[in-house]
Protein backbone atom coordinates (compact mmCIF):
# COMPACT_ATOMS: atom_id res chain seq x y z
CA UNK A 1 0.00 0.00 0.00
CA UNK A 2 1.18 3.37 -0.76
CA UNK A 3 1.46 6.05 2.05
CA UNK A 4 -0.10 8.87 0.17
CA UNK A 5 -3.62 8.80 0.11
CA UNK A 6 -4.91 7.90 -3.00
CA UNK A 7 -6.30 10.12 -5.79
CA UNK A 8 -8.18 7.43 -7.45
CA UNK A 9 -9.67 4.92 -6.01
CA UNK A 10 -12.26 1.80 -7.07
CA UNK A 11 -14.33 0.48 -4.54
CA UNK A 12 -15.94 -3.14 -4.78
CA UNK A 13 -16.65 -2.39 -8.81
CA UNK A 14 -18.75 -5.28 -10.08
CA UNK A 15 -20.33 -5.43 -13.53
CA UNK A 16 -21.70 -8.24 -15.43
CA UNK A 17 -22.35 -8.69 -19.25
CA UNK A 18 -25.76 -10.99 -19.63
CA UNK A 19 -24.25 -14.26 -18.13
CA UNK A 20 -21.08 -13.29 -17.20
CA UNK A 21 -20.08 -12.23 -14.26
CA UNK A 22 -16.59 -9.82 -15.39
CA UNK A 23 -15.93 -8.25 -12.10
CA UNK A 24 -16.70 -9.16 -8.58
CA UNK A 25 -15.66 -6.56 -5.61
CA UNK A 26 -13.05 -5.72 -7.39
CA UNK A 27 -10.35 -2.50 -5.76
CA UNK A 28 -8.17 -0.86 -7.17
CA UNK A 29 -6.28 2.67 -6.13
CA UNK A 30 -3.57 5.06 -7.20
CA UNK A 31 -1.94 7.61 -5.22
CA UNK A 32 -0.38 10.83 -6.91
CA UNK A 33 3.62 9.95 -8.25
CA UNK A 34 2.69 6.00 -8.15
CA UNK A 35 3.00 3.48 -10.23
CA UNK A 36 0.29 0.47 -10.11
CA UNK A 37 0.73 -2.28 -12.37
CA UNK A 38 -2.47 -4.41 -13.03
CA UNK A 39 -1.29 -7.63 -14.13
CA UNK A 40 -3.82 -11.05 -15.05
CA UNK A 41 -4.48 -13.40 -17.65
CA UNK A 42 -6.41 -12.89 -20.76
CA UNK A 43 -10.14 -12.72 -19.34
CA UNK A 44 -9.12 -11.52 -16.05
CA UNK A 45 -11.17 -8.64 -16.13
CA UNK A 46 -8.29 -6.15 -16.68
CA UNK A 47 -9.38 -4.15 -19.60
CA UNK A 48 -13.04 -4.06 -18.29
CA UNK A 49 -12.18 -2.39 -14.89
CA UNK A 50 -9.93 -0.10 -16.74
CA UNK A 51 -13.19 0.88 -18.98
CA UNK A 52 -15.08 1.58 -15.48
CA UNK A 53 -12.23 3.43 -14.29
CA UNK A 54 -12.09 6.08 -17.53
CA UNK A 55 -15.93 5.99 -18.13
CA UNK A 56 -16.57 4.08 -21.10
CA UNK A 57 -18.49 1.61 -18.72
CA UNK A 58 -20.60 1.98 -15.75
CA UNK A 59 -20.51 -0.35 -12.98
CA UNK A 60 -23.06 -2.05 -11.63
CA UNK A 61 -22.11 -2.21 -8.28
CA UNK A 62 -19.24 -0.30 -6.29
CA UNK A 63 -18.15 3.26 -5.96
CA UNK A 64 -15.04 5.16 -7.61
CA UNK A 65 -13.66 7.72 -4.71
CA UNK A 66 -11.33 10.81 -6.96
CA UNK A 67 -9.48 13.13 -4.06
CA UNK A 68 -11.47 11.80 -1.45
CA UNK A 69 -15.26 12.19 -3.06
CA UNK A 70 -17.49 9.62 -4.59
CA UNK A 71 -17.58 10.19 -8.71
CA UNK A 72 -19.35 9.02 -11.60
CA UNK A 73 -18.51 9.12 -15.04
CA UNK A 74 -21.46 8.85 -17.48
CA UNK A 75 -19.01 9.01 -20.54
CA UNK A 76 -14.95 9.32 -21.06
CA UNK A 77 -15.01 12.86 -22.06
CA UNK A 78 -16.36 13.54 -18.12
CA UNK A 79 -13.48 11.26 -16.83
CA UNK A 80 -10.70 12.72 -19.27
CA UNK A 81 -12.63 16.64 -18.41
CA UNK A 82 -11.59 15.51 -14.49
CA UNK A 83 -8.25 14.51 -15.18
CA UNK A 84 -8.25 10.92 -15.81
CA UNK A 85 -6.65 10.39 -19.19
CA UNK A 86 -6.27 6.84 -20.34
CA UNK A 87 -4.27 5.79 -23.50
CA UNK A 88 -5.28 2.63 -25.53
CA UNK A 89 -3.21 0.01 -27.14
CA UNK A 90 -3.82 1.71 -30.47
CA UNK A 91 -2.92 5.26 -29.25
CA UNK A 92 -5.91 7.18 -30.84
CA UNK A 93 -3.94 8.99 -33.03
CA UNK A 94 -5.23 10.71 -36.34
CA UNK A 95 -2.53 9.48 -38.47
CA UNK A 96 -2.61 12.44 -41.04
CA UNK A 97 -2.59 14.75 -38.53
CA UNK A 98 0.71 16.28 -36.96
CA UNK A 99 1.59 16.28 -33.53
CA UNK A 100 -0.03 19.68 -32.19
CA UNK A 101 -3.04 18.98 -34.63
CA UNK A 102 -3.11 15.22 -32.45
CA UNK A 103 -3.04 17.23 -29.26
CA UNK A 104 -5.62 19.18 -29.53
CA UNK A 105 -8.11 17.14 -30.87
CA UNK A 106 -11.14 18.18 -30.43
CA UNK A 107 -9.83 21.41 -28.61
CA UNK A 108 -8.12 23.54 -31.28
CA UNK A 109 -7.13 26.83 -30.16
CA UNK A 110 -8.32 29.72 -32.47
CA UNK A 111 -6.78 33.02 -34.13
CA UNK A 112 -8.14 35.48 -36.19
CA UNK A 113 -6.57 36.63 -39.40
CA UNK A 114 -8.56 40.06 -41.03
CA UNK A 115 -11.13 39.33 -37.77
CA UNK A 116 -11.75 35.58 -39.23
CA UNK A 117 -11.55 32.96 -37.36
CA UNK A 118 -8.91 30.31 -37.98
CA UNK A 119 -7.63 27.44 -36.42
CA UNK A 120 -3.49 28.59 -34.67
CA UNK A 121 -1.36 26.02 -35.70
CA UNK A 122 1.78 27.61 -34.69
CA UNK A 123 0.23 27.85 -31.51
CA UNK A 124 -0.99 24.25 -31.49
CA UNK A 125 2.73 23.02 -32.38
CA UNK A 126 4.56 25.01 -30.28
CA UNK A 127 2.58 24.03 -26.83
CA UNK A 128 2.85 20.52 -28.12
CA UNK A 129 6.80 21.20 -28.20
CA UNK A 130 6.14 22.45 -24.54
CA UNK A 131 4.41 19.64 -23.58
CA UNK A 132 6.96 16.97 -24.84
CA UNK A 133 9.92 18.86 -23.55
CA UNK A 134 8.55 18.58 -19.90
CA UNK A 135 8.25 14.61 -21.41
CA UNK A 136 12.18 15.44 -22.51
CA UNK A 137 11.23 14.38 -25.57
CA UNK A 138 13.05 15.88 -28.64
CA UNK A 139 11.04 15.83 -32.65
CA UNK A 140 12.98 17.26 -34.97
CA UNK A 141 9.70 18.42 -36.67
CA UNK A 142 6.61 18.83 -35.32
CA UNK A 143 4.55 19.73 -38.71
CA UNK A 144 4.71 16.42 -40.08
CA UNK A 145 2.15 13.87 -39.80
CA UNK A 146 2.62 11.76 -37.08
CA UNK A 147 1.88 8.62 -39.14
CA UNK A 148 5.63 9.37 -40.08
CA UNK A 149 6.77 9.19 -36.75
CA UNK A 150 8.14 5.65 -34.63
CA UNK A 151 6.40 3.56 -32.26
CA UNK A 152 7.79 5.22 -29.40
CA UNK A 153 7.40 8.42 -30.81
CA UNK A 154 3.64 7.93 -31.44
CA UNK A 155 3.84 6.78 -27.75
CA UNK A 156 5.24 9.91 -26.58
CA UNK A 157 2.68 12.23 -28.43
CA UNK A 158 -0.16 10.09 -27.11
CA UNK A 159 1.16 10.63 -23.13
CA UNK A 160 2.23 14.44 -24.13
CA UNK A 161 -1.63 14.83 -24.78
CA UNK A 162 -2.54 13.36 -22.14
CA UNK A 163 -0.12 15.31 -20.20
CA UNK A 164 -0.74 18.95 -21.66
CA UNK A 165 -4.39 18.41 -20.87
CA UNK A 166 -3.12 17.79 -17.09
CA UNK A 167 -3.94 14.64 -16.41
CA UNK A 168 -3.40 13.42 -13.49
CA UNK A 169 -4.61 10.08 -13.48
CA UNK A 170 -2.86 8.20 -16.76
CA UNK A 171 -4.46 5.10 -17.55
CA UNK A 172 -2.33 3.17 -20.15
CA UNK A 173 -3.63 -0.21 -21.94
CA UNK A 174 0.17 -2.39 -22.95
CA UNK A 175 1.95 0.63 -23.39
CA UNK A 176 4.84 -1.35 -24.77
CA UNK A 177 3.13 -4.31 -26.37
CA UNK A 178 3.88 -3.11 -29.72
CA UNK A 179 7.23 -1.23 -29.84
CA UNK A 180 10.66 -2.32 -30.34
CA UNK A 181 13.43 -3.25 -27.19
CA UNK A 182 14.58 0.53 -27.55
CA UNK A 183 11.41 2.08 -27.71
CA UNK A 184 10.29 0.03 -24.69
CA UNK A 185 13.33 1.81 -22.32
CA UNK A 186 12.09 5.34 -23.72
CA UNK A 187 8.26 4.82 -22.81
CA UNK A 188 9.59 3.00 -19.46
CA UNK A 189 11.79 6.15 -19.05
CA UNK A 190 8.17 8.53 -19.79
CA UNK A 191 6.70 7.08 -17.12
CA UNK A 192 9.49 7.35 -14.62
CA UNK A 193 9.05 10.90 -15.70
CA UNK A 194 5.49 11.91 -15.33
CA UNK A 195 6.28 9.08 -11.92
CA UNK A 196 8.19 12.40 -10.91
CA UNK A 197 5.75 14.81 -12.12
CA UNK A 198 3.51 13.55 -9.51
CA UNK A 199 1.20 12.02 -12.03
CA UNK A 200 -0.54 8.47 -10.95
CA UNK A 201 -0.38 5.83 -13.51
CA UNK A 202 -2.27 3.02 -13.82
CA UNK A 203 -0.99 0.84 -16.44
CA UNK A 204 -1.72 -3.18 -17.50
CA UNK A 205 0.79 -5.18 -18.69
CA UNK A 206 2.02 -8.94 -19.15
CA UNK A 207 5.58 -7.91 -19.45
CA UNK A 208 6.83 -9.08 -16.27
CA UNK A 209 10.10 -7.14 -16.56
CA UNK A 210 8.60 -4.08 -17.28
CA UNK A 211 5.96 -4.36 -14.19
CA UNK A 212 9.06 -5.16 -11.96
CA UNK A 213 11.09 -2.40 -13.27
CA UNK A 214 8.97 0.70 -13.19
CA UNK A 215 5.47 -0.31 -10.88
CA UNK A 216 5.71 0.55 -6.67
CA UNK A 217 2.33 -1.58 -6.47
CA UNK A 218 1.05 -4.81 -8.48
CA UNK A 219 -3.01 -5.50 -8.57
CA UNK A 220 -3.54 -9.04 -9.78
CA UNK A 221 -6.71 -9.89 -11.10
CA UNK A 222 -8.25 -13.47 -11.93
CA UNK A 223 -11.42 -14.46 -13.25
CA UNK A 224 -13.24 -10.70 -12.04
CA UNK A 225 -11.87 -10.54 -8.45
CA UNK A 226 -8.59 -9.56 -6.88
CA UNK A 227 -6.17 -12.33 -6.41
CA UNK A 228 -3.65 -10.36 -4.67
CA UNK A 229 -1.96 -7.13 -3.67
CA UNK A 230 2.21 -6.77 -2.90
CA UNK A 231 4.28 -4.01 -3.05
CA UNK A 232 6.62 -4.36 -5.73
CA UNK A 233 9.65 -3.81 -3.64
CA UNK A 234 8.13 -7.07 -1.82
CA UNK A 235 7.14 -9.56 -4.32
CA UNK A 236 9.12 -11.44 -6.94
CA UNK A 237 7.74 -12.81 -10.53
CA UNK A 238 7.17 -16.30 -9.47
CA UNK A 239 4.44 -15.31 -6.97
CA UNK A 240 2.88 -13.14 -9.18
CA UNK A 241 2.50 -15.28 -12.29
CA UNK A 242 1.21 -17.69 -9.49
CA UNK A 243 -1.06 -15.23 -8.41
CA UNK A 244 -2.34 -14.56 -12.06
CA UNK A 245 -2.75 -18.15 -12.77
CA UNK A 246 -4.87 -18.36 -9.68
CA UNK A 247 -2.29 -20.88 -7.40
CA UNK B 1 13.83 13.72 -14.73
CA UNK B 2 16.07 11.39 -16.74
CA UNK B 3 18.80 12.37 -19.92
CA UNK B 4 16.97 13.61 -22.95
CA UNK B 5 15.66 10.78 -25.06
CA UNK B 6 17.26 11.08 -28.74
CA UNK B 7 14.40 10.82 -31.25
CA UNK B 8 15.53 10.23 -34.50
CA UNK B 9 14.25 13.15 -37.28
CA UNK B 10 11.27 12.06 -39.19
CA UNK B 11 12.46 11.51 -43.10
CA UNK B 12 8.48 12.24 -44.45
CA UNK B 13 9.85 15.97 -45.54
CA UNK B 14 11.40 15.12 -49.13
CA UNK B 15 8.69 13.60 -50.88
CA UNK B 16 5.83 16.53 -49.31
CA UNK B 17 6.75 19.59 -51.30
CA UNK B 18 7.10 17.55 -54.40
CA UNK B 19 3.64 15.70 -53.90
CA UNK B 20 1.60 19.08 -53.51
CA UNK B 21 3.64 20.79 -56.39
CA UNK B 22 3.70 17.34 -59.01
CA UNK B 23 -0.45 18.13 -59.77
CA UNK B 24 0.96 21.90 -60.58
CA UNK B 25 3.62 20.47 -62.50
CA UNK B 26 1.89 17.79 -64.75
CA UNK B 27 -0.90 20.59 -65.70
CA UNK B 28 1.72 23.07 -66.48
CA UNK B 29 3.40 20.63 -68.87
CA UNK B 30 0.21 19.84 -70.18
CA UNK B 31 -0.61 23.38 -71.36
CA UNK B 32 3.06 23.46 -72.92
CA UNK B 33 2.15 19.76 -74.65
CA UNK B 34 -1.47 21.90 -76.14
CA UNK B 35 1.14 25.03 -76.91
CA UNK B 36 3.97 23.65 -78.79
CA UNK B 37 1.12 20.69 -80.58
CA UNK B 38 -1.41 23.68 -81.70
CA UNK B 39 1.52 25.47 -83.18
CA UNK B 40 2.93 23.05 -84.64
CA UNK B 41 0.44 21.37 -86.05
CA UNK B 42 -2.28 24.29 -86.63
CA UNK B 43 0.00 27.53 -86.90
CA UNK B 44 -1.66 29.38 -83.69
CA UNK B 45 -1.72 29.47 -80.34
CA UNK B 46 -2.81 27.37 -77.41
CA UNK B 47 -1.99 29.11 -74.45
CA UNK B 48 -2.56 33.00 -75.02
CA UNK B 49 -5.63 32.78 -76.61
CA UNK B 50 -8.19 34.64 -74.42
CA UNK B 51 -11.21 32.11 -75.34
CA UNK B 52 -9.33 29.13 -74.67
CA UNK B 53 -8.74 30.02 -71.76
CA UNK B 54 -12.46 31.56 -70.95
CA UNK B 55 -13.77 28.48 -72.78
CA UNK B 56 -11.59 25.90 -70.38
CA UNK B 57 -12.88 28.32 -66.73
CA UNK B 58 -16.19 27.78 -67.86
CA UNK B 59 -15.46 24.09 -68.73
CA UNK B 60 -14.36 23.47 -65.84
CA UNK B 61 -17.15 24.99 -63.14
CA UNK B 62 -19.57 22.29 -63.19
CA UNK B 63 -17.51 19.38 -62.41
CA UNK B 64 -15.04 21.42 -60.02
CA UNK B 65 -18.23 21.85 -58.09
CA UNK B 66 -19.11 18.14 -57.61
CA UNK B 67 -15.49 17.91 -56.81
CA UNK B 68 -15.26 19.71 -54.32
CA UNK B 69 -17.73 18.78 -52.16
CA UNK B 70 -16.45 14.99 -53.23
CA UNK B 71 -13.16 16.28 -51.47
CA UNK B 72 -15.11 16.84 -48.06
CA UNK B 73 -16.54 13.44 -48.39
CA UNK B 74 -13.51 11.35 -49.85
CA UNK B 75 -11.09 13.19 -46.80
CA UNK B 76 -13.74 11.68 -44.50
CA UNK B 77 -13.20 8.43 -45.81
CA UNK B 78 -16.75 8.24 -47.97
CA UNK B 79 -17.50 8.61 -51.15
CA UNK B 80 -20.92 10.60 -53.03
CA UNK B 81 -21.72 8.87 -56.15
CA UNK B 82 -25.06 10.63 -55.91
CA UNK B 83 -23.87 14.12 -56.75
CA UNK B 84 -24.42 14.07 -60.63
CA UNK B 85 -28.09 13.22 -60.58
CA UNK B 86 -28.59 15.48 -57.46
CA UNK B 87 -27.24 18.43 -59.54
CA UNK B 88 -29.61 17.06 -62.07
CA UNK B 89 -32.59 17.34 -59.52
CA UNK B 90 -31.19 21.26 -58.52
CA UNK B 91 -31.13 21.77 -62.08
CA UNK B 92 -34.73 20.77 -62.62
CA UNK B 93 -36.37 21.90 -59.31
CA UNK B 94 -34.69 25.25 -59.59
CA UNK B 95 -36.10 25.90 -63.79
CA UNK B 96 -39.76 25.00 -62.55
CA UNK B 97 -39.51 26.84 -59.32
CA UNK B 98 -38.40 30.15 -61.26
CA UNK B 99 -40.84 29.69 -64.07
CA UNK B 100 -43.60 29.68 -61.30
CA UNK B 101 -42.51 32.85 -59.44
CA UNK B 102 -41.11 34.86 -62.56
CA UNK B 103 -45.18 35.82 -63.43
CA UNK B 104 -45.61 36.19 -59.78
CA UNK B 105 -42.55 38.08 -58.31
CA UNK B 106 -40.42 39.32 -60.92
CA UNK B 107 -36.76 38.09 -62.43
CA UNK B 108 -35.04 39.37 -59.28
CA UNK B 109 -37.60 38.09 -56.80
CA UNK B 110 -37.81 34.77 -58.77
CA UNK B 111 -34.07 34.07 -58.98
CA UNK B 112 -33.67 34.58 -54.90
CA UNK B 113 -36.57 31.83 -54.61
CA UNK B 114 -35.68 29.34 -57.07
CA UNK B 115 -31.99 29.58 -55.74
CA UNK B 116 -33.02 28.73 -52.56
CA UNK B 117 -35.62 26.13 -52.60
CA UNK B 118 -33.25 24.53 -54.82
CA UNK B 119 -30.38 24.32 -53.17
CA UNK B 120 -33.38 23.22 -50.32
CA UNK B 121 -34.01 20.73 -51.96
CA UNK B 122 -30.32 19.59 -52.95
CA UNK B 123 -29.96 19.18 -48.85
CA UNK B 124 -32.48 16.87 -48.72
CA UNK B 125 -30.22 14.05 -50.80
CA UNK B 126 -27.58 14.84 -48.72
CA UNK B 127 -29.24 14.25 -45.73
CA UNK B 128 -30.66 11.19 -46.26
CA UNK B 129 -27.04 9.75 -47.57
CA UNK B 130 -25.66 11.50 -44.33
CA UNK B 131 -28.24 9.60 -42.16
CA UNK B 132 -28.39 6.71 -43.87
CA UNK B 133 -24.61 6.25 -43.49
CA UNK B 134 -24.34 7.88 -39.98
CA UNK B 135 -27.11 6.21 -38.17
CA UNK B 136 -27.95 2.70 -39.47
CA UNK B 137 -23.82 2.39 -40.59
CA UNK B 138 -24.57 1.48 -44.87
CA UNK B 139 -21.75 1.70 -46.23
CA UNK B 140 -21.53 4.99 -47.99
CA UNK B 141 -20.41 3.48 -51.75
CA UNK B 142 -24.13 1.54 -51.43
CA UNK B 143 -25.82 3.93 -49.94
CA UNK B 144 -25.02 6.97 -52.34
CA UNK B 145 -25.48 4.71 -55.11
CA UNK B 146 -29.31 4.12 -54.11
CA UNK B 147 -29.58 7.65 -53.84
CA UNK B 148 -28.05 8.03 -57.42
CA UNK B 149 -31.06 6.25 -58.52
CA UNK B 150 -33.59 7.82 -56.52
CA UNK B 151 -31.93 11.46 -57.47
CA UNK B 152 -32.08 10.37 -61.27
CA UNK B 153 -35.49 8.95 -61.09
CA UNK B 154 -36.83 12.27 -59.39
CA UNK B 155 -35.79 14.34 -61.19
CA UNK B 156 -36.54 12.78 -64.71
CA UNK B 157 -40.06 12.40 -63.04
CA UNK B 158 -40.07 16.37 -61.85
CA UNK B 159 -38.65 17.20 -65.63
CA UNK B 160 -41.17 15.06 -67.26
CA UNK B 161 -38.61 13.22 -69.12
CA UNK B 162 -37.72 16.43 -71.04
CA UNK B 163 -35.80 19.55 -70.45
CA UNK B 164 -37.20 22.62 -68.83
CA UNK B 165 -36.48 26.37 -70.54
CA UNK B 166 -35.89 28.98 -68.41
CA UNK B 167 -35.34 32.83 -68.89
CA UNK B 168 -34.58 34.36 -65.61
CA UNK B 169 -32.13 37.53 -66.59
CA UNK B 170 -30.08 37.29 -63.41
CA UNK B 171 -29.25 34.02 -63.85
CA UNK B 172 -28.09 34.09 -67.34
CA UNK B 173 -26.27 36.59 -66.48
CA UNK B 174 -24.48 34.83 -63.90
CA UNK B 175 -24.80 31.88 -66.59
CA UNK B 176 -23.46 33.54 -69.87
CA UNK B 177 -21.97 36.46 -69.18
CA UNK B 178 -18.31 38.51 -68.27
CA UNK B 179 -17.72 40.95 -65.38
CA UNK B 180 -13.96 42.60 -66.54
CA UNK B 181 -13.37 39.96 -69.16
CA UNK B 182 -13.85 36.73 -66.84
CA UNK B 183 -17.24 34.49 -67.00
CA UNK B 184 -19.42 35.59 -64.04
CA UNK B 185 -19.78 31.61 -63.39
CA UNK B 186 -16.21 31.43 -63.04
CA UNK B 187 -15.86 34.44 -60.54
CA UNK B 188 -19.28 32.93 -58.58
CA UNK B 189 -17.02 29.48 -58.14
CA UNK B 190 -13.93 30.94 -57.36
CA UNK B 191 -15.82 32.76 -54.67
CA UNK B 192 -17.58 29.15 -53.28
CA UNK B 193 -13.98 27.85 -53.44
CA UNK B 194 -12.19 30.12 -51.78
CA UNK B 195 -15.02 29.97 -48.67
CA UNK B 196 -14.59 25.74 -49.12
CA UNK B 197 -10.80 26.47 -48.58
CA UNK B 198 -11.42 28.59 -45.97
CA UNK B 199 -13.70 26.15 -44.10
CA UNK B 200 -11.54 22.59 -44.91
CA UNK B 201 -7.96 24.19 -44.27
CA UNK B 202 -8.41 26.90 -41.24
CA UNK B 203 -11.83 25.81 -39.22
CA UNK B 204 -12.48 22.68 -36.90
CA UNK B 205 -15.18 21.53 -39.06
CA UNK B 206 -12.19 20.67 -41.57
CA UNK B 207 -9.77 19.46 -38.72
CA UNK B 208 -12.31 16.98 -38.08
CA UNK B 209 -13.13 15.67 -41.19
CA UNK B 210 -9.09 14.66 -41.59
CA UNK B 211 -9.67 12.97 -38.19
CA UNK B 212 -12.31 11.06 -39.52
CA UNK B 213 -11.04 10.31 -42.34
CA UNK B 214 -7.70 9.39 -40.56
CA UNK B 215 -8.66 7.83 -37.40
CA UNK B 216 -12.44 7.29 -36.86
CA UNK B 217 -11.43 6.11 -33.30
CA UNK B 218 -9.61 8.67 -32.69
CA UNK B 219 -11.80 11.37 -33.75
CA UNK B 220 -14.79 9.80 -31.36
CA UNK B 221 -12.37 9.69 -28.18
CA UNK B 222 -11.57 12.99 -28.96
CA UNK B 223 -15.20 13.92 -27.71
CA UNK B 224 -15.95 14.66 -32.19
CA UNK B 225 -19.51 14.27 -32.50
CA UNK B 226 -18.44 12.14 -35.92
CA UNK B 227 -22.27 11.27 -36.40
CA UNK B 228 -23.12 14.32 -37.09
CA UNK B 229 -20.41 15.63 -39.08
CA UNK B 230 -20.58 12.83 -41.68
CA UNK B 231 -24.21 14.08 -41.88
CA UNK B 232 -23.22 17.70 -42.43
CA UNK B 233 -20.14 15.92 -44.75
CA UNK B 234 -22.85 14.80 -47.14
CA UNK B 235 -25.33 17.52 -47.00
CA UNK B 236 -22.27 19.87 -48.32
CA UNK B 237 -21.50 17.72 -51.30
CA UNK B 238 -24.66 17.68 -51.91
CA UNK B 239 -25.18 21.93 -51.90
CA UNK B 240 -22.05 22.08 -54.15
CA UNK B 241 -23.97 19.53 -56.48
CA UNK B 242 -27.50 21.86 -55.93
CA UNK B 243 -24.99 25.34 -56.90
CA UNK B 244 -24.11 23.21 -60.07
CA UNK B 245 -27.28 22.40 -61.61
CA UNK B 246 -28.59 25.76 -60.67
CA UNK B 247 -25.64 27.58 -62.58
CA UNK B 248 -26.26 24.86 -65.05
CA UNK B 249 -29.44 26.20 -65.09
CA UNK B 250 -28.21 29.59 -66.07
CA UNK B 251 -25.43 28.75 -68.36
CA UNK B 252 -27.58 26.45 -70.89
CA UNK B 253 -31.11 28.19 -70.09
CA UNK B 254 -32.63 25.30 -68.91
CA UNK B 255 -32.91 22.79 -66.21
CA UNK B 256 -32.52 18.95 -67.46
CA UNK B 257 -32.65 15.75 -64.95
CA UNK B 258 -29.30 14.74 -66.65
CA UNK B 259 -27.32 17.69 -66.18
CA UNK B 260 -24.54 16.22 -64.44
CA UNK B 261 -24.80 12.54 -65.26
CA UNK B 262 -21.03 12.51 -67.31
CA UNK B 263 -19.72 14.74 -64.50
CA UNK B 264 -19.79 12.15 -61.59
CA UNK B 265 -16.37 10.10 -62.94
CA UNK B 266 -14.91 13.63 -63.38
CA UNK B 267 -15.73 14.55 -59.92
CA UNK B 268 -14.19 11.58 -58.51
CA UNK B 269 -10.86 11.62 -61.10
CA UNK B 270 -10.29 15.57 -60.45
CA UNK B 271 -10.07 14.38 -56.33
CA UNK B 272 -8.00 11.44 -56.62
CA UNK B 273 -5.94 13.47 -59.75
CA UNK B 274 -5.71 16.59 -56.84
CA UNK B 275 -3.80 14.32 -54.77
CA UNK B 276 -6.34 12.96 -52.36
CA UNK B 277 -6.37 9.14 -51.12
CA UNK B 278 -9.52 7.72 -51.98
CA UNK B 279 -8.93 6.23 -48.11
CA UNK B 280 -9.51 9.18 -46.81
CA UNK B 281 -7.33 11.31 -44.40
CA UNK B 282 -5.80 13.65 -47.45
CA UNK B 283 -6.56 15.76 -50.12
CA UNK B 284 -6.79 19.64 -50.49
CA UNK B 285 -9.56 22.14 -51.95
CA UNK B 286 -6.77 23.70 -54.41
CA UNK B 287 -5.55 19.90 -55.05
CA UNK B 288 -9.12 19.43 -56.54
CA UNK B 289 -8.90 22.66 -58.34
CA UNK B 290 -5.73 21.51 -60.49
CA UNK B 291 -7.18 18.25 -60.43
CA UNK B 292 -9.99 19.69 -62.64
CA UNK B 293 -8.39 21.96 -64.34
CA UNK B 294 -6.18 19.18 -65.65
CA UNK B 295 -8.98 17.00 -66.55
CA UNK B 296 -10.79 20.39 -68.10
CA UNK B 297 -7.71 21.27 -70.65
CA UNK B 298 -6.96 17.38 -71.15
CA UNK B 299 -10.58 17.44 -72.44
CA UNK B 300 -10.75 20.84 -74.02
CA UNK B 301 -7.55 20.82 -75.71
CA UNK B 302 -7.67 17.39 -77.50
CA UNK B 303 -10.97 19.04 -79.04
CA UNK B 304 -9.24 22.11 -79.86
CA UNK B 305 -6.06 19.93 -81.39
CA UNK B 306 -8.57 17.58 -83.95
CA UNK B 307 -8.21 14.76 -81.67
CA UNK B 308 -10.84 12.48 -81.89
CA UNK B 309 -13.14 13.29 -79.10
CA UNK B 310 -13.40 9.56 -77.77
CA UNK B 311 -9.54 9.93 -76.80
CA UNK B 312 -10.15 12.06 -73.92
CA UNK B 313 -12.09 8.84 -72.23
CA UNK B 314 -8.43 7.38 -72.94
CA UNK B 315 -6.15 10.12 -71.33
CA UNK B 316 -8.03 11.31 -69.07
CA UNK B 317 -8.36 7.46 -67.60
CA UNK B 318 -5.02 7.11 -68.23
CA UNK B 319 -4.13 10.28 -66.15
CA UNK B 320 -6.31 8.79 -63.22
CA UNK B 321 -4.23 5.47 -63.06
CA UNK B 322 -1.16 7.40 -63.35
CA UNK B 323 -1.84 9.60 -60.30
CA UNK B 324 -2.93 6.50 -58.14
CA UNK B 325 0.08 5.05 -58.70
CA UNK B 326 2.06 7.61 -57.86
CA UNK B 327 0.92 8.69 -55.00
CA UNK B 328 1.29 4.79 -54.23
CA UNK B 329 4.67 5.06 -54.87
CA UNK B 330 5.70 8.01 -52.87
CA UNK B 331 3.53 6.60 -49.93
CA UNK B 332 5.75 3.65 -49.92
CA UNK B 333 9.12 5.80 -50.75
CA UNK B 334 8.23 8.36 -48.61
CA UNK B 335 5.49 8.42 -46.41
CA UNK B 336 5.11 5.17 -44.91
CA UNK B 337 5.55 5.24 -40.94
CA UNK B 338 9.12 4.60 -40.04
CA UNK B 339 9.62 1.79 -37.59
CA UNK B 340 11.85 0.12 -35.60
Amino acid sequence: MSDAAPLLAAKGISKRFGGVQALKGVELSVAPGEVVALAGDNGAGKTTLIKIVSGVFQADAGELRYEGSAIRFANPQEARRAGIETIYQDLALADNLDVGANVFLGREPHRRVLGVPVIDRATMRAEARRSLDVLDIQLHRYDVPVRTLSGGQRQAVAIGRAIYWKARVLIMDEPTAALGVPEQRKVMALIRNLKAGGVGVIFISHNLGDIFEISDRIVVLHRGVNAGERATRATNPDEIVRLMVGG
Amino acid sequence: MSAPLAIEAPRARAGAWLVSARAWLFLILLLIFFEIWSRAALHVTFLFNGFNMQSIGVFTVQPLLLALGQTFVIISGGIDLSVGFTMGFAAVVAAHVINAAQPEIGPAGAFVVGTLVALAASAVPGLINGLLIARLRIPPFIGTLGMFGVARGTAFLLAGGTTISVNNPPLVFIGTQEVGGIPAIVIVTVAFLLGLHYLLAQTRFGQYTYALGGNRQAAVRAGIDVRRLTVSLYVLSSLCAGLSGILYTGRFLAGAAQAGEPLLLDSIAAVVIGGASLFGGSGTVFGTLIGALIIAVIQYGLVFIDVEPFWQFVAVGIVIIISVLVDQTQKRLGGGRQDE
